[in-house]
């Protein structure tokens, strides 16, 4: 027996009232995590628009789905402590209780692998910021074309929300084309200079938007010719850190998202600690009950533990027993291993696979 | 003649007790809700103190909080008193309290009104103080060199791009400003010094506009400098132009997110006068209904409860000669019309020598 404790009558009615109390607990936790996973993934919608793929929203959907599952499980746990201290109800839970042991560990193991998950995809989350932002940057002109047209509003609401200025810094804004040529001027000199001045045909400028400025400099923003020391008054290029958000905006964007997920694990883990708390608990209630009903005295005193035999012994007596499943279910030519009922069976499919099997080597011979 | 008398059985007292009980316990709660009402105001208006003169508006919010947690004493008290009225005895301990307790609440129902109306009557004080304040806002934009008003350029920025408006009024309050300091000024430029020499004061005056008034929504890239110079611009016409700057001034973005809030909060406060006069007139019948079965001396019978005793003149008559017997206290009683040779009884109680007897009353002569 593994970890076994001696409860008596006054124990198991502590334990049944304990434990009612902790599964309602767990099942607020359970629908915290659900708050919890849609928080997240609204605020990921909300910002769809610069993500190339959504790969990161398993994240949010795990937390989701484990949520519902364990308001579901904690809630017949409710149920369960209610009927465990009356000798006639509690056994038809008796089958359920081992389904319900199942699909609590596995909701553990979800719980920790959203922990690992969000530490793991950051380097996806990474690149997918990393093309959709360097799509937003090349469509920013387009505002007349349908699809892309709300480019512009999207990057310069970001670039003020997040204090960040293109994708890795301001320079990306010097690549691309960011004012559109219905707004050019072609018959002026400027223009039809720099336009020829690169092999596309693009007009480049060092300039860019106003969204990038940040209100915190001390003197009004710069937005144009800012490789151009000559063309400012006081101003010197290399050495002007205020004028604009040095950050770039991919990096803010993880920043704020590993933040978020950072800040969601100490919860989880707690949620996972009273998920198995409950687990732990329901089970000993669950064995010390029910080696009250076989004793003469049902008041008596009795023993609750985890595993009736050892870890090793346990698993082994497990797998086992899947085997057997799997094999009752599969068709299996040397009936003479099985269990009687089984091989009843199974009998009368071996005879036709035999019938089957017989005729093919007679061709052949 | 009593004012709405209401005939109340032994039950029916009982019930409208646990009621109340439940009601004021409710009422602690919106008392509670008034207090956080006042302090989410206080924190709202301390946000945006930069750009807000001084004026008398803080007396709103310091009411709104004041009257949040007299509520809420109020009617904890109120609680216990109607827990206890269920039960004849404990209602003795109550008894003398009672009416004083009605009488503070009903005044305090009536602070309740004036707070109600007074967030209804913030808007001119509030329009003042931001006209004011963003208009010296607008002027010390440039001085971000001077200790006290550096953070001032942050923060009209920041206003700005938050409330998606532009300047005081309109966007053109940026013109008749010097908003970029003489440190950024080239003063070699004979640009500038035209610029400089252009009017009386020798300020900077340019038709551009700080970035912060830039409005994210236009489809092309936003124009801040020339901005009345449509020739400076390819394809634009300074007239039609409705898109590129945010074309509300800050003053009306301002008064209309505060207006709101009040609204809300003017609102939710009216609401519970309505509620706290319902609790009191509960009260003020529980209190009569016990104080008539007390005289009757049979705790289960029926009794009368009302608001008044008498009708409205007759009680309002009686409270006056009240209150100016208290300030007749040390005067000579003059009954009787003045006429000092009309008998009138001492009222206080004489004392006649050792043995304390009375003299015999002498009979008027014929």
């Amino acid at each position: 027996m593994l970890l076994k404790m001696k409860f008596t009558q006054q124990r198991r009615v502590r334990l049944a009232q304990g434990l009612w109390l902790m599964s309602w607990l767990a099942v607020m936790c359970g629908a915290f995590i659900f708050c919890l996973g849609v928080y997240l993934k609204t605020e990921l919608l909300r910002r769809a628009e610069v993500m190339d793929n959504t790969e990161i929203h398993v994240v949010p959907n795990i937390l989701m789905m484990v949520g519902l599952a364990s308001i579901g499980t904690n809630w017949v746990a409710t149920r369960v402590c209610q009927d465990s201290l009356d000798a006639s109800r509690f056994p038809r839970w008796k089958v359920l209780l081992l389904v319900w042991f199942a699909v609590a560990a596995l909701l553990c193991c979800l719980l920790i692998s959203v922990v690992v998950l969000s530490y793991a995809l950051q380097g996806r989350l990474e690149e997918s910021l990393k093309v959709g932002l360097r799509n937003g940057i090349r469509f920013y002109k387009d505002t007349d074309v349908p699809g892309r047209c709300f480019q512009k509003e999207t990057i310069d609401h970001l670039q003020m929300e997040f204090r960040c200025c293109g994708n890795n810094n301001f320079k990306d804004w010097f690549e691309v084309q960011w004012v559109s040529t219905r707004y050019l001027d072609f018959t002026s000199k400027d223009v039809k200079d720099r336009i020829r001045s690169n092999v596309d045909g693009r007009y480049l400028l060092d300039g860019v938007p106003f969204s990038c400025c940040n209100p915190a400099s001390p003197r009004p923003c710069l937005q144009y010719h800012l490789t151009d020391n000559n063309a400012h008054y006081n101003y010197d290029y290399q050495s002007e850190e205020l004028n604009l958000y040095s950050r770039g905006c991919r990096q803010a964007l993880t920043d704020y998202y590993m933040e978020l997920m950072n800040s969601t694990g100490p919860g989880v883990l707690s949620v996972i600690l009273i998920q198995m708390s409950v687990l732990v608990s329901l089970r000993y209630l669950q064995t010390a009950v029910e080696a009250a009903t076989a004793l003469e005295n049902p008041e008596g005193e009795s023993e609750g533990y985890l595993l009736e035999k050892g870890v090793k012994e346990t698993f082994q007596d497990v797998k086992a027993k899947v085997l057997d499943i799997v094999k009752f279910a599969q068709v299996d030519p040397s009936a003479t291993e099985e269990s009687p009922g089984a091989a009843d069976a199974v009998k009368p499919a071996d005879n036709t696979t035999e019938k089957a099997v017989s005729p093919t080597p007679s061709p052949a011979s | 003649m009593a004012v709405l008398r209401v005939k109340f059985t032994k039950t029916k007292r009982d019930k409208l007790a646990q009621v109340l009980w439940i009601l004021n316990w409710i009422s602690v709660v919106t008392g509670a809700i008034l207090f956080s009402l006042g302090i989410f105001l206080k924190v709202e208006l301390h946000k945006q103190r930069e750009v807000m003169a001084e004026r008398d508006i803080q007396y709103v919010p310091n009411m709104l909080i004041a009257v949040g947690l007299i509520a809420c004493a109020i009617n904890f008290l109120g609680g216990k008193i109607c827990y206890d009225c269920v039960d004849t005895t404990k209602f003795l301990r109550w008894k003398l309290i009672m009416l004083p307790y009605i009488i503070c609440t009903f005044f305090f129902t009536f602070c309740v009104l004036v707070g109600a109306l007074m967030c209804y009557c913030m808007h001119g004080e509030l329009e003042e103080s931001l006209n004011l304040g963003l208009t010296e806002a607008m002027r010390f934009y440039k001085d971000t060199d001077t200790p006290g008003r550096c953070f001032l350029k942050r923060t009209v920025d920041m206003l700005q791009v938050q409330f998606q408006c532009c300047g005081n009024n309109g966007y053109k309050d940026w013109f008749q400003i010097q908003w970029i300091s003489n440190r950024y000024l080239d003063m070699s430029q004979k640009q500038v010094v035209d610029r400089l020499r252009s009017n009386v004061d020798g300020k900077y005056l340019l038709d551009g506009v700080p970035f912060s008034c830039c409005n994210f929504n236009s489809p092309r890239p936003c124009i801040q400098q020339q901005i009345t110079n449509n020739s400076a611009h390819f394809n634009y016409e300074h007239q039609t132009e409705e898109l590129n700057l945010w074309m509300k001034g800050c003053q009306q973005a301002l008064l209309e997110y505060y207006t709101n809030i009040m609204q809300s909060i003017g609102l939710t406060v009216l609401i519970t006068w309505l509620f706290e006069l319902s609790v009191l007139t509960g009260v003020r019948y529980l209190q009569t209904s016990l104080e008539n079965v007390l005289r009757q001396e049979d705790p289960n019978s029926e009794s009368d409860g009302w608001l008044l005793e008498n009708s409205f003149m007759e009680t309002a008559r009686s409270n006056l000669n009240i209150i100016k017997s208290l300030g007749k206290g040390n005067q000579i009683d003059t009954a009787g019309n003045g006429d000092p040779n009309i008998n009138v009884p001492s009222t206080s109680k004489a004392h006649y020598g050792p043995d304390n007897v009375p003299p015999k009353q002498i009979t008027e002569a014929s």
